[in-house]
């Protein structure tokens, strides 16, 4: 079935929330990317590398995630129930 | 003196029973064969009564008829139709011609005899 | 800490959930629990991920590999984040097609198969099973801390008989709170509510541990990192296989552990609590996380070198003398332990009553009793049977393993089992081409590779599979070691498994679906999962309904109760503006009692129990083609209406050209009849006026013989009319007698001379004949034959006006016809007339010379014709000529003349 056809120009406020929705969708693979970083890291020279730093960057990505997360939902949750096709 | 009757007919026995019926009464009977001169004969005979068989060779008895009625001289013309046809449509085409009386074929003599009478303003 | 005082404790939090599960439930039934509907319960009833594998096991794993653990909880935690893109979409579906587990997602999406349900089914209750196991022996492992002075000590019958009551104490609060009713959205909310009592006692202990640890026992964060760096802990290892690998798995796990599916979807009463869950959960998986490190470190600081740090969470409390920081820790790790446990057993019982029972029940479909409710009993006693069969399995499993190797291990390898569905589901939720075969191969292959290279081999070398397996591969081929697949070794046996059991499973599911052609039901189902956003979702699936409203209300009884289904059918009928408990049996209908009995029994055994009762299934290819064939037949039946009504008005012009035909004929007979009348009438009158005549007296006797001779002819003349008129209609009808005789042309043409002599006898003709020509032997109707020159002959005599008339006869033979040609010498007939003159009644000239009735070439044509011959005017012979041919000798059809 196709989609029907969008638009090119849209309002502000449709506009807004489906880069609203882009943004939770890209979200997820930032943190992914974040949370894989450490695999690019050179390690220490003995292959070792620091528990408390690995540890502290860990948890502050998390963290940041959290937050973003947090600020994402609830603009997504205001901005849904029925408002505009969604572009599953 | 008798009066005139003309009698067009095309069948010979027919025609000559009708002389003689006719001619036995004191009537003066001529007789035509044709339908085609029918026209021509009863002006130039001016008979006193006509008796006009339907069905003529050259020419039908009903549109002799007619010009008959359409001609101021003959339009009072006392004329007897005879027709083989006994239906009644004909009777009412004669009488739509303008025929003065119908007879149809087999005639009984007497009738025929009465008919030319009545025609004729006798009794 | 006094043994007792522990199990007291124990005892009396038990009880205490208990209580709140009891009185959720009735506050639910009420439906006055506006606690129920707060987004925070569903986030912390999702903290069953955290088990006691996190509670003790995150400890030990820290303590062995660093900062490794964090993987578990990374997964889970993009999975959230991401929740707009798979979570919403996973909720949005379960709901609308009221899924009950993940078996039931699963089947429902391939077409409701039960054949996928029981594989699916199959794989969580094997998954399940060592994980289970692992919850009973941290629990019992927990007990026996307590029970001994020495951390590690603990009595091994106490052991034993510690997770045996555990299990049995399970077992019982399972069935009692999570098999109550079949509630049609299988929801307990009084389980639901416990567990999240007990989310929140987790998370308390662990928290006020790690409190302790960091500013009681240390000196702050900044104190926690010096002791990080100084420990053994602070370098540590990161294998970017089991980096990203275990990141992906526990991401996988989430979503597909039937616990997990339980509480995230099945349990989930409002879809927008998923976007409270997608930042809360994440941060109480931080916050189980954060305090993990430093217990850890400072663990292995103050406790002997040796100890289980499995079990630092208890021992460390108790070794700096905080009995009752202990005493919370050990409830906080039962919490995780039970919750784990109740949420899985009735995740599992569902799926076993509803994909392994339903369907058997069903196969040997007889239908015991008619009680309403029978069902239902029948459903629920499966459930009990099956948390207890759960139990004994997990229990079995704890007691065959003794325990051995570190708790982490044993759940990771649950999680490789469970991950086999994810290609499926997301397949399931994303991809419209995935198909049941597909499904089918992917996770059947993956089960068995999983089983083969990791779960199995769990058990130890030599206990399920043999030794010199492990060595030389199965049938001593080399690439199929169990740990070693297609000679790829040295990998980490769960990198090894997961990479494998997946690789091989996503590409046969691709492979499978791509290949083979769905079923009519796949592809409903699979456009209805897959555009589940969309408003407008595919017609509803009931084409047919051949049931009785009456038969499904039983049904609907007994699986929904007596009560439940009375209102449901009431409800709709209502909504159909009917009055009673009966509504019209609509697809609509039908759709919506499949949609409420899938929330008790599946979807699939639902819509199986439905198709069994309507008689037909939902729109099948058989449906479509049948709707097909009417549509044929209509257009056909149209067709052949179309073609009835162009020979309607065929048929009708026909009838009025007939009528035309008719009327003519009608009027040709008028004419004729009005002819013959005239004809009949002629003579008559003859004889009638000279019969008149003769009768008068005065008549001279010559002129009576004269006109007695006339009255003769005339009757001759009308006896003959009369002869000739029934003559033609004879031989007109076709029924004329044929008499047939031999004769010479010659003599019969003597005797037609001859009696054709007495017409006119006083004209004096001169003949012309050819003897020769005239030896000709006719075999036919020799006396018509001889009519017909008499008749000929008559005519020249009557009409031929030369004065010296000749008639000529001319005989010639070609083949069989025999030609005979009458030429006189007059001035012929001319062109108009040529045809006309063999019309009835057709006089050229006045009846006198004639003397006929003009029927004479009529009858003659017509006798022409019954002996196979003709007779036509002979044009350009000077005189009137008539041709006669005829065969010279008559074949008689038979049955009557030609």
């Amino acid at each position: 079935m196709k989609p029907p056809r969008q638009p090119v120009f849209v309002a502000p406020p449709i506009y807004r929330s489906r880069r609203l929705r882009d943004a939770a969708r890209f979200v997820p693979v930032l943190g992914a990317v974040l949370m894989l970083l450490p695999m690019l890291w050179a390690p220490e020279p003995d292959g070792a590398r620091s528990t408390a730093r690995d540890g502290i960057y860990v948890f502050a990505i998390w963290a940041g995630l959290i937050v973003a997360t947090r600020l994402l939902s609830t603009r997504l949750d205001e901005d849904t129930p029925g408002s505009g096709p969604d572009e599953d | 003196m008798g009066k005139h009757v003309l009698l067009i007919e095309d069948e010979p026995n027919i025609s000559e029973a009708i002389r003689f019926i006719l001619t036995r009464d004191g009537f003066r009977v001529s007789c035509h064969h044709q339908g085609r001169d029918a026209l021509d004969v009863v002006r130039a005979e001016q008979p006193d009564a006509l008796i006009l068989d339907a069905m003529l060779p050259g020419r039908n008895g009903y549109d002799i008829l007619r010009d008959l009625r359409a001609e101021p001289a003959t339009a009072a013309l006392p004329v007897l139709m005879l027709t083989a046809r006994g239906q009644g449509r004909d009777r009412e085409l004669a009488e739509a011609a303008g025929a003065s009386g119908f007879m149809a074929k087999p005639f009984s003599n007497a009738e025929v005899l009465a008919s030319v009478r009545a025609l004729l303003g006798q009794t | 800490m006094p043994f007792n005082l522990l199990v007291l404790a124990c005892l009396a939090y038990v009880a205490f959930l208990f209580t709140v599960a009891f009185v959720a439930d009735r506050r639910a039934e009420a439906g006055t629990l506006p606690w129920l509907s707060s987004p925070l319960v569903y986030t912390l009833s999702l903290s069953v991920y955290c088990t006691a594998w996190t509670f003790y096991g995150a400890v030990g794993y820290a303590a062995r590999s660093g900062l490794e653990f964090v993987t578990i909880y990374l997964g889970p935690t993009l999975v959230f984040i991401g929740w707009w893109v798979v979570l919403r979409k996973l909720v949005r579906i379960a709901k609308t097609q009221r899924v009950t587990s993940i078996a039931d997602l699963i089947s429902s999406r391939y077409g409701k198969s039960s054949l996928l349900g029981v594989v699916v089914t199959l794989i969580c209750v094997t998954a399940a099973t060592p994980y289970i196991a692992l919850q009973l022996q941290s629990v019992a492992l927990s007990f026996s801390v307590f029970a001994s002075d020495t951390p590690d000590g603990w009595h091994l019958p106490d052991r034993d008989t510690t997770a045996l009551w555990v299990a049995g104490g399970l077992a019982l609060f399972t069935i009692l709170f999570g098999t109550r009713n079949l509630d049609a959205n299988e929801q307990h909310h009084g389980v639901v509510t416990a567990i999240a009592v007990e989310a929140v006692v987790k998370l308390v202990a662990l928290v006020a541990v790690g409190v302790f640890v960091v500013w009681i026992v240390a000196d702050g964060p900044a104190d926690i990192v010096t002791r990080i760096d100084a420990s053994r802990l602070a370098g540590w290892e990161l294998v970017p296989g089991r980096w990203a690998g275990l990141i992906f798995l526990s991401a996988a796990a989430i979503l597909t552990l039937p616990r997990m599916f339980q509480v995230l979807v099945v349990e989930n009463a409002d879809e927008r609590h998923l976007s409270t869950a997608s930042w809360a959960f994440p941060l109480y998986l931080a916050a189980m996380s954060l305090f993990v490190v430093p217990i850890a470190v400072v663990g292995l600081e103050v406790l002997p070198d040796g100890s289980n740090p499995d079990l630092f969470v208890l021992t460390l409390p108790l070794a700096l003398d905080q009995g009752g920081l202990a005493m919370l820790a050990f409830l906080g790790g039962f919490s995780s332990a039970t919750s784990m446990v109740i949420v899985a057993a009735i995740a599992l019982a569902t799926m076993v009553s509803n994909h392994v029972v339903m369907p058997l029940i069903l196969a040997f479909g007889e239908r015991k009793g008619t009680e309403p409710g029978d069902l239902r009993r029948v459903v629920l006693l499966a459930r009990r049977l099956s948390i207890a069969g759960v139990m004994a399995l997990g229990y079995g499993y704890y007691t065959l393993t003794g325990g051995s190797g570190a708790l982490a291990a044993t759940g990771l390898i649950a999680f490789v089992g469970v991950a086999q569905i994810l290609p499926a589901m997301l397949g399931a939720l994303f991809w419209r081409g995935a198909t049941r075969t597909g499904a089918m191969l992917g996770l059947g292959t993956g089960f068995g590779l999983w089983l083969y290279t990791l779960y199995l081999p769990s058990f130890g070398q030599g206990a399920v599979i043999a030794a010199h397996v492990f060595e030389g591969g199965l049938f001593g081929l080399g690439w199929l070691r169990p740990e070693a697949l297609f000679g790829i070794s040295g990998m980490d046996p769960l990198l090894h498994a997961l990479f494998w059991s997946l690789a091989v499973n996503t590409l046969l599911f691709v492979g499978g679906s791509l290949l083979t052609f769905p079923s009519p039901m796949e592809r409903l189902q699979g456009a209805r999962f897959v555009q589940a956003f969309d408003q407008s979702g595919p017609a509803p699936g009931w084409s047919r309904g051949q049931a009785e409203p009456e038969d499904l209300l039983v049904m609907a009884q007994r699986i929904l109760g007596e009560d439940v289904a009375l209102a449901f059918f009431q409800a709709n009928a209502r909504a159909q503006g009917k009055d009673g408990y009966l509504p019209d049996i609509t697809p609509a209908f039908m759709n919506d009692l499949e949609r409420r009995l899938s929330g008790s029994i599946g979807a699939a055994a639902a819509h199986a129990m439905i198709a069994q009762i309507a008689g037909g299934a939902s729109v099948s290819v058989e449906d479509l083609m049948a709707v097909a064939n009417e549509t044929a037949q209509i257009m056909e039946y149209s067709a052949r209406l179309e073609a009835q009504q162009d020979e309607l008005t065929r048929t009708a012009r026909q009838l009025r050209e007939a009528n035309d035909k008719l009327t003519q004929l009608s009027v040709q007979k008028d004419a004729f009849l009005s002819q013959i009348s005239h004809e009949l009438r002629t003579p008559m009158t003859s004889i009638r006026a000279f019969s008149e005549i003769m009768m008068d007296e005065d008549v001279p006797p010559e002129l009576c013989a004269r006109y007695a001779g006339i009255i003769h002819d005339e009757a001759i003349r009308l006896t003959r009319l009369l002869d000739d008129l029934l003559d033609l209609s004879v031989l007109e009808s076709g029924t004329v007698q044929l008499t047939l005789r031999t004769a010479s042309l010659r003599d019969m043409l003597d005797r037609a001379l001859q009696a054709a002599g007495s017409t006119r006898p006083e004209r004096d003709f001169a003949l012309h004949r050819d003897g020769q020509a005239e030896q000709v032997t006719v075999s036919s109707d020799i006396d018509r034959l001889t009519q017909v020159f008499i008749n000929i002959i008559s005519n020249a005599r009557k009409y031929c006006d030369a004065e010296a008339p000749a008639l000529r006869i001319v005989v010639r033979r070609k083949g069989d016809q025999v030609q005979v040609d009458f030429i006189d010498n007059g001035s012929g007939i001319p062109k108009p007339s040529q045809a006309l003159i063999f019309e009835k009644f057709a006089r050229l000239t006045d009846s006198a010379k004639a003397g006929g009735a003009g029927l004479g070439l009529a009858i003659c044509r017509e006798i022409m014709q019954n002996l196979g011959g003709s007779i036509a005017y002979l044009p350009g012979q000077g005189g009137a000529a008539f041709r006669v041919v005829f065969p010279a000798t008559l074949v008689l059809p038979i049955g009557g003349p030609a």
